[in-house]
């Protein structure tokens, strides 16, 4: 079982490929698929291999793409209340 | 294929930024928006206030973060984003302010205000995302351009000698003073939580790709090739003097944290300097209140 897993907001995505290439466990390829601006956003190929590290969300500059840990049933492991302070 | 924007995996970074303005306009391979990002996570890890925090940017492609973070910001005139920061600091004492643009704006058409900001020790976090170029206007040769890059307005090649903000700001007298690229996302947090913690003018560059202008014209690839590069030439030398660390076009990129000294910042001295020369009949400034 993954522990972590990755959601992708295909719509932001510029497919720019960091994503893809700093990935330390190589979960992500780019789709052949296009998104509504022609881009080809990335896709989970090794879903078992993510481990949640969240690199990809760091490195995405389109903030289309989140990592996250999660528990043996697949679901998402709540961390703590990260932007608190951010406005509503 | 599905729009999946309905996610239990909640990226980190959402509730700082303005989403509806999202996509935003940088281009694929741009590396600003890697940088927002690093940004975003320093404040969660520095555990800020958001409500004091103010974020200021100038004009250029960096310039438009303070558009797209949900955070207190203003988007202020050409090279003005440092002066309109220290009116800020001064009046407000309690805000932190962070300066957020890029290298023309700062570091040319805004050149003397970051070096007197520096002189002055003012109490400023400043990050400069340096895309080696000035993007927004077309290409044109910046400050920061290194020899033999190829550019709008040096087709034949730049010969001018290029400005090494890391030595320009440490000459001039910032107590914090780190470089690195977009490639070291989580030393870059890191960073400027440090930066946070400090009292004074710190001074952050990041290398940042430019794919549409910088690299187009020298054959340099995308945003990727660009990342690669910095992967593989990038040192590491925490401490390294300052003049050792100028930037070359395909030569190593020395980064690292270069200067963390104590200062003090502007309105301590000024405080003092009231306090010596008044004597009781000065009166501290208390909280501002706007009305």
């Amino acid at each position: 079982m993954a522990k972590g897993r990755v959601s992708i907001v295909v719509e932001r995505c510029k497919a720019c490929g960091f994503c893809v290439e700093f990935c330390p466990s190589h979960v992500l390829a780019l789709s052949s698929a296009f998104n509504s601006k022609g881009y080809h956003p990335p896709h989970v190929v090794h879903p078992e291999k993510c481990s949640g590290c969240d690199l990809c969300g760091m490195y995405c500059p389109d903030f289309a793409i989140a990592g996250g840990k999660v528990d043996e049933a697949g679901v998402p492991v709540k961390k703590a209340d990260a932007a608190k302070g951010a406005k509503k | 294929m599905s729009d999946d924007l309905v996610t239990d995996i909640l990226n980190p970074v959402e509730p700082f930024l303005r989403s509806d303005r999202v996509p935003h306009i940088w281009c694929p391979g741009c590396g600003i928006g890697t940088t927002v990002n690093s940004f975003a996570r320093a404040l969660i890890d520095s555990n800020i206030d958001l409500g004091s925090l103010a974020l200021v940017s100038g004009i250029g492609c960096t310039g438009r973060v303070a558009g797209y973070v949900k955070l207190d910001s203003f988007h202020t005139t050409h090279g003005r984003a440092i002066p309109f920061a220290t009116g800020l600091k001064l009046a407000n004492p309690k805000l932190n302010v962070v300066v957020y643009s890029g290298d023309g704006d700062l570091s040319a058409i805004g050149g003397n205000h970051l070096i007197h900001a520096a002189r002055r020790n003012i109490d400023l976090k400043v990050i400069c995302v340096n895309n080696l170029i000035y993007a927004m206007t077309g290409g044109q040769t910046a400050p920061t351009t290194p020899d033999h890059s190829t550019t709008s307005t040096n087709p034949y090649g730049v010969f001018e000698a290029s400005f090494n903000l890391p030595q320009l700001v440490e000459a001039a007298g910032a107590v914090y003073v780190a470089r690195w690229t977009t490639f070291h996302v989580r030393q870059l947090s890191r960073a400027i939580s440090e930066a946070f913690q400090k009292k004074g003018f710190s001074f952050i560059e990041v290398i940042s790709p430019c794919p549409t202008l910088y690299q187009r014209r020298n054959k340099m690839g995308d945003g990727l090739d660009a990342m690669k590069y910095y992967k593989e030439k990038s040192r590491v030398r925490h401490g390294a003097p300052t003049s050792e660390v100028g930037m070359t076009m395909t030569g190593e990129i020395i980064v690292g944290k270069f200067v963390d000294r104590e200062r003090p910042d502007y309105q301590t001295m000024m405080k003092a300097q009231f306090h010596e020369s008044l004597g009781e009949r000065f009166v501290e400034q208390t909280e501002m209140v706007c009305s």
